[in-house]
Order: structure tokens, then C-alpha cells, then sequence
């Protein structure tokens, strides 16, 4: 299911990783992610082990360290925030490197740069060992309300059509002599967003009488639900990383 | 192949039915047309002149201000298991296949329509694969429409109402946006099928290949029905109608043998 997709952030592979159902590997990232941010700031040394926990599972994955820290850079204008933080903070303060700054500050920028960090890896293993279809299986196995997963059914198909009639639009207005170089040249851009937009809503409503033809009668048919979903023994395997994870921290938690 | 039908009853029977769009635009002035069980018909006529309105009609997605529609001897009627029934014995296959496929893979989305009238498992597989094979795609069956060409998917999309069994295929400009290879490899697997066919074009050259009886559509209004040599003969006829014959094509003519 699913094959031949044009996926941004899968990594085609067949490791163990690969190879578990998709909500296994969601309820896990989850787990793990609600287990780092409960983890109390001050606990260093806890972060350092869920970075282990991250760099064992994606070693297990086959997915290389470079890839998974160049694709992390996506969270950089999420934390942009916590770098000002340790000049911002307020309270004691600690001089580093010839700077005076704050602890809290410091310790508030760690927190929001380790938690962020380790969500986003989180996040990245699963996107890379799990394609966009079986994301939606799972998601849908896992009992997310269908219309959600519905939506995100069709933002999957009708993306890459989406995207192609925006690129003929813009290869039109390029060859009619529009160079939206600079701000104010952007009316050709704007109401090829709005035509864009009105193009969708229509083939929404073609799509949706296609489907009627086919006796749509609101709800999907459960197709190929059916088989694969995870055994006992898959969830157990998929467990032993959020479980370790919850284990470092309430340690953490009782120590500090 | 098709259950439950008297085989008395014609696979469609429009009897003046009229429709006028909310804003009051009357788009079917009264539209008679009846089409015997496996039957081939070309609905030909300019844009404009109703046929999609026409089309809508025939699977009670639109309903007629006045007039009836039977479709293999059961009216269309706004209860929910008739319209389940006629949606299943009308097949139309819209202009757009990005329209028509919106599910993640092939076999996916021709498992819609047989999923919608409750068939699972095996059974469910087995019309699935039954519809690919008709349409030549049995090997394409998990890929991503958006990654078949434009031939396969309108391909896909034909297979996609074949899988519901229906009494009577509709097809909606089959061969429009078709290279010349992919427009004969339709008419082949058309050619092939053992049920109704109604087909909607301005392509008269393949109404001609494939449709032995043609009816004009104009103003709302059935304007012409006859053999499809005969419409496509008569020369004023079609120009009142807008509609014209290719350049080089001529319907009293044999097809010319083809030399490769």
C-alpha cells in the first residue's frame, strides 16, 4: 500500500524499524515526546539519555546521524526565541565566555532547545521508517476521528495536482511577461492564489459528485482495514522505547 | 454479468424529462431517449447544450423538474436503496480522472464503489481485480494515480465504475486530453465490453468508431437520432448544431486501410 510515492522525509529501507505497523511506531513517538516534556529541566543528565534512546533507534532504522541533523534545522526558527532568553532572564546571574547571563534564562533556553530538539528527532524517525499512506492507516487504526483522517487522505492525492496546476498558472503568467521580482509585482501572484483557490473549491465539488456516482453515502467504506494491523508482540517491541523513556523520567523527577 | 434486470426493460429510458438550474436558467426542455440493453450511443452536441445536466440525471445526482428515468426498468426516485441502486447500474465515467480517483492507490479506489454497496474481503478483492483486468491495469493496482500518465488514469477511472457492474456505462469525453496511442487503446478496451454504452463527445470520429446509433443534443433538446453513418452525413444538420467532422474524415467513406 502506498508504494510509489513522492515522499519528502522517507527513507526506503526494510529495517525492524520499517517493518513495524505505523501505530505502534505513532503511539510510541508520542509516549516518548509526552516523556521528555515531563522530564524537569534540571535533570542534564536525562536529556543525554533520551539522545541515546534516539541515536539506538535510529542506528536500528539505518538512518544516518548527518541526515537526521540536517533535517533537524527545521525546528531552528521555532527556537530562535530561546537563544535570547539567557540575555533576556531575569535573577541570578553566571558569567560565561566573558557574558553575564542569567541561569534562569540559560536554563529556560535549555529546556526549550533540548525538549524541541528531541521531539523533532522523534518525529523525524518516525516520518523516515513510515510513509505518508501508512501514517494515515495508523492514525486511523488508532482511532483518530475519520473526518480527520479523510482530509488528510485527500490532501495526500490531491497535493501533487494542487501543486502542478499552481506551476502551469505560474508558467502562464511567466510567459506573459511577469516578473514578480519585488513586493508591489505581486498582483499577478495574488490573484493567482485567489484562481487557485476557486479551482479547488470546484474540483472539490467534481470530486464529491464522482463520488456520489459511486454511492458515496458520507462515511468511507472500511476497504483493507482488516488485515495487518499491530499483534501484542509488535506493540510490546514498539513499547520498550517510551517505557525506558518514562523510567528516565520519574528517575529524574524523584531526584531533582 | 448484470443482476436483477428484467430483460425486457432498456437499459434507459428518459422520458421528457425537463430542468431548470436554481437560478432559473432551463438547461432540458423535455428529453426523450430510450437505449436498448447493449446498445452503443453517441450523445453529440455542442457545449452549452445540456449533455453533462443530462448525464447528471441519469444516476438522480440532479433530479428532473418534470419527466421520468428508468434505468434497466427501475425509476430513479429520492429514496435512499433506489438511488443506492441506480448509482450502482449507472456508471459514468467523469471528464477528469483526477476527479474521479481520489483515493491513494488504484486498487483503493476501485474498491470504492464496490465497498459502497457492501461487498469486503475476497468477494471485494475479486471485483477489484476483474475491473483492472478489463481495463489492461491489473499490474498497476498499488500505484498512486498521480503517478499513472493521463491514458492509464482515464483507463483506471473506467474500471473504477466497471467494478460496480453496471447496467449501463456512461462516459463523459472519453477521449479528450488522449494522445493518439492512448485514444485507440481506449476504444479497443471500449469495444470490448460487454455492457450499455452512452458516450458524451464532440469527438465524432470516435463516436463513429464506436457508437452505431448517435443523438444530437441541443438547446436541451434531443434534435437528431439515427444511425451514427447517417448523423454524421448529414452535413447541415451538424453545422446547425455546431458541431463539424475533422477535416480529412468522411463517414461514406470506408475506413482506408492502414499501412504501417
Amino acid at each position: 500500500m502506498g508504494a510509489g510515492h513522492a515522499h519528502v522525509l522517507y527513507r526506503e529501507s526494510d529495517s525492524p524499524v520499517h517493518r513495524l505497523p505505523p501505530e505502534v511506531k505513532i503511539a510510541a513517538m508520542v509516549a516518548f515526546t509526552v516523556a521528555v516534556v515531563a522530564t524537569p529541566r534540571e535533570a542534564i543528565w536525562a536529556f543525554g539519555a533520551y539522545a541515546l534512546l534516539v541515536a539506538a533507534v535510529a542506528a536500528l532504522a539505518r538512518v544516518n546521524a548527518r541526515w537526521l541533523l540536517v533535517r533537524s534545522t527545521i525546528e531552528l526558527p521555532f527556537v530562535l526565541f530561546a537563544f535570547a532568553l539567557p540575555f533576556l532572564g531575569a535573577g541570578e546571574r553566571v558569567d560565561l565566555l566573558g557574558l553575564s547571563l542569567s541561569a534562569d534564562g540559560l536554563y529556560g533556553a535549555w529546556n526549550i532547545i533540548a525538549k524541541g530538539t528531541l521531539g523533532v528527532w522523534a518525529s523525524l524517525l518516525l516520518a523516515a521508517t513510515t510513509t505518508t499512506r501508512d501514517l494515515i492507516v495508523g492514525l486511523d487504526r488508532l482511532r483518530c476521528p475519520q473526518i480527520l483522517t479523510q482530509i488528510a487522505t485527500f490532501m495526500l492525492r490531491y497535493l501533487d495536482v494542487l501543486v502542478g496546476e499552481a506551476r502551469r498558472m505560474r508558467v502562464a503568467r511567466i510567459s506573459r511577461g511577469d516578473d514578480p521580482r519585488f513586493l508591489w509585482q505581486l498582483r499577478g501572484f495574488a490573484a493567482g492564489v485567489g484562481a487557485l483557490f476557486l479551482r479547488a473549491f470546484e474540483r472539490g465539488e467534481r470530486v464529491y459528485l464522482a463520488m456520489l456516482s459511486r454511492g458515496y453515502t458520507g462515511r468511507m467504506p472500511a476497504v483493507w482495514q482488516g488485515g495487518g494491523a499491530a499483534t501484542t508482540g509488535q506493540w510490546l517491541v514498539a513499547a520498550t522505547v517510551p517505557v525506558l523513556a518514562g523510567t528516565v523520567a520519574a528517575t529524574a523527577a524523584v531526584l531533582t | 454479468m448484470i443482476r436483477g434486470v428484467q430483460p425486457t426493460a432498456p437499459s434507459l429510458d428518459v422520458r421528457g424529462v425537463r430542468y431548470a438550474y436554481p437560478d432559473g436558467h432551463l438547461a432540458l426542455h423535455g428529453v426523450d431517449l430510450t437505449v436498448a440493453r447493449g446498445e452503443r450511443v453517441a450523445l453529440l452536441g455542442p457545449n452549452g447544450a445540456g449533455k453533462t445536466t443530462l448525464v447528471l440525471h441519469l444516476n438522480g445526482i440532479l433530479t428532473a423538474t418534470e419527466g421520468s428515468i428508468a434505468v434497466g426498468g427501475l425509476t430513479v426516485g429520492p429514496d435512499r436503496s433506489t438511488l443506492a441502486e441506480i448509482r450502482r447500474r449507472v456508471g459514468i465515467v467523469f471528464q477528469d480522472p483526477d476527479d474521479q480517483l481520489f483515493l491513494p492507490t488504484v486498487a483503493e479506489d476501485v474498491a470504492f464503489g464496490p465497498a459502497n454497496l457492501g461487498l469486503r474481503g475476497a468477494e471485494l478483492a475479486a471485483r477489484v481485480d476483474e475491473a483492472l483486468a478489463a481495463v489492461g491495469m491489473s499490474e498497476h493496482r498499488d500505484r498512486a494515480p498521480h503517478h499513472l500518465s493521463f491514458g492509464q488514469r482515464r483507463r483506471v477511472a473506467v474500471a473504477t465504475v466497471l467494478a460496480m457492474r453496471p447496467e449501463i456505462l456512461v462516459l463523459d469525453e472519453p477521449s479528450s486530453n488522449l494522445d493518439p496511442a492512448a485514444r485507440r487503446e481506449l476504444a479497443v478496451i471500449l469495444r470490448g465490453l460487454p455492457v450499455t454504452l452512452l458516450m458524451v463527445t464532440h469527438d465524432l470520429p470516435y463516436a463513429f468508431e464506436l457508437c452505431d446509433r448517435s443523438v444530437i443534443l441541443d438547446g436541451g433538446r434531443i434534435v437528431a437520432d439515427g444511425p451514427t453513418p447517417e448523423i454524421l452525413g448529414d452535413e447541415p444538420l451538424l453545422a446547425r448544431h455546431r458541431l463539424e467532422l475533422p477535416y480529412p474524415f468522411s463517414p461514406t467513406l470506408p475506413p482506408a486501410p492502414v499501412r504501417e
